[in-house]
Order: structure tokens, then C-alpha cells, then sequence
């Protein structure tokens, strides 16, 4: 059986804090500091393998059971609703899911709203609850763009200081939902790793409170 | 060769299962592949995905290709409360999978017991569960809730439909923050909020989960409950599965149609589980049927997943014949199969071919 845990990081800045956080909490990796493109790296003494994938990947990977356990934004989870346990809020990354269009944007409530999104599902939820009658149209990115295009009327997306959208001339009509940074587990890995999940989890959990 | 090498995970464990169930009289029950559609349109919320594959049969009758068994056997039972009915089976269902959104065949084994199903009934099966699980790997888990316990506890706290729906999703994610903002939204006494926090984080054998509900200021009807947990896990105990059973509260089935004990299996291996079963006597009473029933299910389409460990080798033999007469050939392998070998023949040996060793024929 394969006994070491292994953790999905979210490429990126996000990872390197997550990062800080396991080796602070005992479950170092110095040779993930080296400066070089490898994804996978292994600390066989403290039994722990971490590797690097793209952000959204994080709950495929969990999911799936390639990792034990991984570190995804709360937005992630909403939109793709892994079937993984949340253990734990980290409190980082933190930002909010908004609505935001150009600073001329009147809301008329008497026509469909149309609504750029990476995030169709939240996005769909969101004006669901609301009671409002939204086209959606599904980007991959440069989202600022499509109000500014006369492509959407609105778009909903992740805020964390507005500098993109100031730099666009958009602003925020609404902050509905704010994310953070979750540790999740696979469901099934959970039962056979339990003592060093639960491990983790404890020091985490103490970091977070600390802040 | 053995017939044991012959099969597939999936076959070998289909067989042994039926073999296990006969043992404790469940009796094999065969169905066809087709149901009328209105059998799931009506119980819609009972099936894991409610995408069916559907039909128009010859008369003009809308069917479906099966996506469950258990609201088959519900349906041809007989309401009879003076015993129970045990039945077992393997048939294929066809479900959406949640990846591809596609749908799959799914191989499955279970059993039902239907009737007037008393506590040695629910150990029984509980006990055929955890056998199961060991026929299919020797590490394995299973993690058993009481939906009872949880409703007791939530009438307790006073939590309302909308709290309760909630509250099982958070449980079912072991979301503590999830836990907390409900009670915070429904405004629930420090003490309570902490009584759910804990059925979040608590995860283990028995005795832990007593030790800790126990710390908590319970009403009788939810102590009345935890202990009929307690009872059912310690009587399995004394069949030495105590390590292999876990309580946990994030098995959660839809309490419409759900209550008592609720179980789901977990081998090593395979990242999703793969048994999954409990009592549902309020489907029973949906089907205006008198009698209480439990039972699970085994997905065995995931066990291919256990396959192909140590097994480098397709055939013992690689026979190669090239021109050589074709009536020296059929006797060289038959002769080699009668001394126990495979082999595969060809005039050349293609090069992915897997063998421990090769034989060239020539005159």
C-alpha cells in the first residue's frame, strides 16, 4: 500500500503560502524550493509527496484519489462541487465572487441580463436566487473584457483588491460570496490515512487560529 | 491454470458474494433489465443520479433500462410481517457518471432483507457488509451512521427542515465552518453548536464516539438512540470486525427515504466507495408497503482498478511456427497445454507480446 500522502498545491502564489503552512505545521520538503520545473517532490522521512497543478485541477485530483489531500479556493469547490470532504478553512487567498460592470452600468431589471463568467454555476445560483433572468455566456479569461466589448452587461467573478477592474474602468456592484482556501480530502484515502490527515489538520487548524 | 487466474477481480468477487450470501440463506433473485419508467419517475430522489435511459416498448409502454435494483425487489415483495424475505443478486444498472456526464454500465451486487426486520436482521447484514468488503481486499473500512441518532439530535437542538437539509450536506463534506454558519444562521445555544461541530470531527471506532457523545448534555430520545448504535457495532465486535468498523456521521443518505443505521465501504485503492447500504423503511412506506427493510449494494466496475499487480507476463509460451507443418504445430501445443502451460501460436511472434519464454519450431 502506498503509505506516503500525498498533496495537491495549487500552482502559484496561493501554493507557496499553502506550502509555508505544511512545512511549518512538520511536513517539510526543502528540495520543493529549488528553483526548477519538476512538479513532484518527495520527503520519504516525514512521509509526505507533494506536487504542484493547476489551481482548478485541485479538486479533480482529490477527487479522483491521485492526491489524499489538496488545497482549493472555496470558488472552485461551488463551481465544480467535488464529491471530497472540506476539513478545514485556511484563511488565505482570501477574495470575494462579485458582480461588476462598467461605472455607467444601470441595472434593468425589465430586460435578460447578460453575464460573462468562468463561473457558470455560481453565476447561475447567484441570479437563481434572485430570481432574475440571466444569459450566460462561459469565458476562459480576460473576463474584464467583455462588458467593455458590449459582450455581456455584467460580469461575475473573483475580486481580491480591484486593481484589474479599476485598470478597466469597471467596478463592483456587488460582492456576494467570499472564497478562501479549504483543505480537502478524498473521501476514501481519508479512512486509510487518517492519523496523518488528522495530524495535519490539527496544526493547520492551529495555524489559522493563531491569525 | 487455475479458474481463480482466469477471472477478472469483478468475476471473482461476484462469485465468492454469491457464495457468501447463500451461506446465510439469502436466496438469489433474477430480474429482467427492463421496468416501466414510472417506477423511478415516482421515487426519483431514491436513485443516486435521476438520468434514465428510456425507452417505447412494443405496446406504446414507456420503460426504462434499470439505473437501481433495490426499487424492483421493493416493488415484486411481498408485504408480509411475519418473517423476513432475504435476497441477493448481480445485475448491471445504468447510471450517469458524474465525469464523462455520460452514461455507464455498472456492475452490481447486493443484497436485500425485507420484512419484519428486527436488530439481529440489521447485524446480520451489517456483518454480510463487512464480509463483503473482505472478500473484495484485506484493507478495508467501513464507516456506519445512524440517521435516527441524527434526526433525535437535530429535534433536539430544534433545527428546522431547511437547517436539517443543510446540516446534512455540511456533515456529508465534514465541513465544520459549513456546521457553524447554519447554527449560527438558525441561532442555536453555544452548547448545541458545539454537540454538531462534534459529530463533524469525531471519526473512529465505537468507543471513541460514545466517549464523546457522551460529554454532551443529551435528551433521552438521542441516548436512547446512541445507544442502539452502540449495541448493534459491539454485537458485530464479537465477530472481530471491531478495527475494520468506523462511526461516522458524514454517511448520510436522503432521510425521506432513509433511517436507522446508513453504512458505506471503502477498500484501499479505489478513491470512491464502493458499498453502500441501509435501512429504508420510509421508502417502504412510500410504496404503501407495512414491511421495514435494509440492504446494501456493491459497485464492483471500480475493481479493475485492484488489477494488474505482479502480472507481466500475457502467456508461458510464445510459439513460433513459421512454415513448419501445420499438423506438428496442433500437436506441439497441445502437448504444451496438457503440461499446464498457455500458450499463444503464431507463424511470427509479434513484438508486444508478453511470454517467459519462446519456442521457434523448424523442421
Amino acid at each position: 500500500m502506498n503509505t506516503m500522502l500525498n498533496v495537491a498545491l495549487p500552482k502559484g502564489r496561493l501554493g507557496e503560502k499553502v506550502y509555508a503552512m505544511f512545512e511549518k505545521a512538520g511536513f517539510p520538503c526543502p528540495a520543493i524550493k529549488e528553483n526548477n520545473r519538476k512538479l513532484i517532490f518527495e520527503n520519504k522521512e516525514v512521509g509526505v509527496r507533494y506536487f504542484w497543478v493547476k489551481p482548478s485541477d485541485v479538486a479533480i485530483y482529490v477527487e479522483r484519489g491521485a492526491a489524499d489531500v489538496g488545497v482549493a479556493g472555496k470558488d472552485i469547490l461551488l463551481e465544480y462541487n467535488p464529491d471530497v470532504y472540506e476539513l478545514l478553512d485556511l484563511n488565505i487567498g482570501k477574495c470575494d465572487m462579485a458582480v461588476a460592470a462598467k461605472a455607467d452600468f444601470k441595472d434593468d431589471r425589465n430586460k435578460t441580463l447578460t453575464v460573462a463568467t468562468k463561473f457558470t454555476n455560481i453565476a447561475k445560483r447567484y441570479y437563481a436566487s434572485q430570481g432574475r433572468d440571466i444569459d450566460i455566456i462561459h469565458l476562459n479569461g480576460s473576463i474584464e473584457l467583455a462588458p467593455i466589448l458590449g459582450l455581456s452587461d455584467v460580469i461575475v467573478d473573483i475580486v481580491e483588491t480591484g486593481a484589474t477592474l479599476k485598470e478597466n474602468k469597471l467596478e463592483v456592484v456587488e460582492k456576494f460570496l467570499p472564497i478562501s482556501a479549504r483543505l480537502i480530502a478524498n473521501k476514501a484515502n481519508f479512512k486509510f490515512k487518517y492519523q496523518i490527515i488528522e495530524n495535519i489538520m490539527a496544526e493547520l487548524k492551529a495555524q489559522t487560529e493563531i491569525k | 491454470m487455475s479458474l481463480e487466474l482466469v477471472l477478472r477481480e469483478d468475476e471473482r468477487a461476484v462469485f465468492k458474494l454469491r457464495e457468501l450470501y447463500g451461506k446465510y440463506g439469502y436466496a438469489p433473485y433474477k430480474m429482467s433489465k427492463f421496468e416501466e419508467y414510472d417506477l423511478y419517475a415516482v421515487n426519483k430522489e431514491f436513485l443516486v443520479s435521476d438520468n434514465v435511459i428510456t425507452f417505447t416498448d412494443t405496446d406504446g409502454k414507456l420503460m426504462a433500462l434499470k439505473p437501481d435494483v433495490t426499487l424492483s425487489i421493493i416493488k415484486n415483495s411481498k408485504d408480509n410481517l411475519d418473517g423476513v424475505q432475504k435476497v441477493y443478486y448481480d445485475e448491471n444498472v445504468y447510471r450517469v457518471s458524474k465525469g464523462t456526464k455520460s452514461f455507464k454500465e455498472i456492475m452490481q451486487a447486493g443484497l436485500e432483507c425485507i420484512g419484519d426486520v428486527d436488530d439481529y436482521s440489521v447485524v446480520e447484514v451489517i456483518a454480510l457488509a463487512v464480509k463483503s468488503l473482505n472478500i473484495i481486499s484485506q484493507d478495508y473500512y467501513l464507516d456506519i451512521s445512524s440517521l435516527d441518532l441524527l434526526n433525535s439530535i437535530f429535534d433536539m437542538v430544534s433545527l428546522n427542515q431547511v437547517g436539517r437539509n443543510q446540516m446534512l450536506v455540511y456533515l456529508s463534506q465534514k465541513n465544520s465552518n459549513g456546521v457553524e454558519s447554519v447554527c449560527q444562521s438558525q441561532g442555536l445555544k453555544k452548547e448545541h453548536t458545539d454537540l454538531l461541530l462534534s459529530l463533524v470531527s469525531t471519526y473512529g471506532s465505537v468507543d471513541k464516539i460514545e466517549k464523546t457523545l457522551k460529554g454532551f448534555a443529551l435528551d433521552k430520545n438521542s441516548q436512547l438512540e446512541l445507544e442502539k448504535l452502540v449495541n448493534l457495532i459491539k454485537c458485530l465486535t464479537t465477530l472481530g470486525f471491531d478495527k475494520r468498523i468506523n462511526i461516522d456521521f458524514s454517511v448520510v443518505n436522503d432521510l425521506n427515504y432513509y433511517n436507522g443505521v446508513v453504512f458505506k465501504g471503502f477498500v484501499s485503492g479505489i478513491p470512491t466507495g464502493i458499498l453502500s447500504g441501509g435501512q429504508y423503511d420510509k421508502l417502504m412506506q412510500k410504496m404503501n408497503k407495512k414491511s421495514k427493510a435494509i440492504g446494501f449494494a456493491v459497485y464492483l466496475d471500480e475493481l479493475s482498478r485492484l488489477e494488474g499487480q505482479g502480472k507481466c507476463y500475457d502467456v508461458d509460451i510464445a510459439l513460433e511456427y513459421g512454415s513448419l507443418d501445420i499438423r506438428k504445430v496442433t500437436e506441439k501445443v497441445q502437448e504444451l497445454i496438457e503440461q499446464g502451460k498457455t500458450v499463444f501460436a503464431d507463424k511470427k511472434i509479434p513484438q508486444n507480446c508478453r511470454y517467459k519464454k519462446l519456442i521457434k519450431l523448424t523442421d
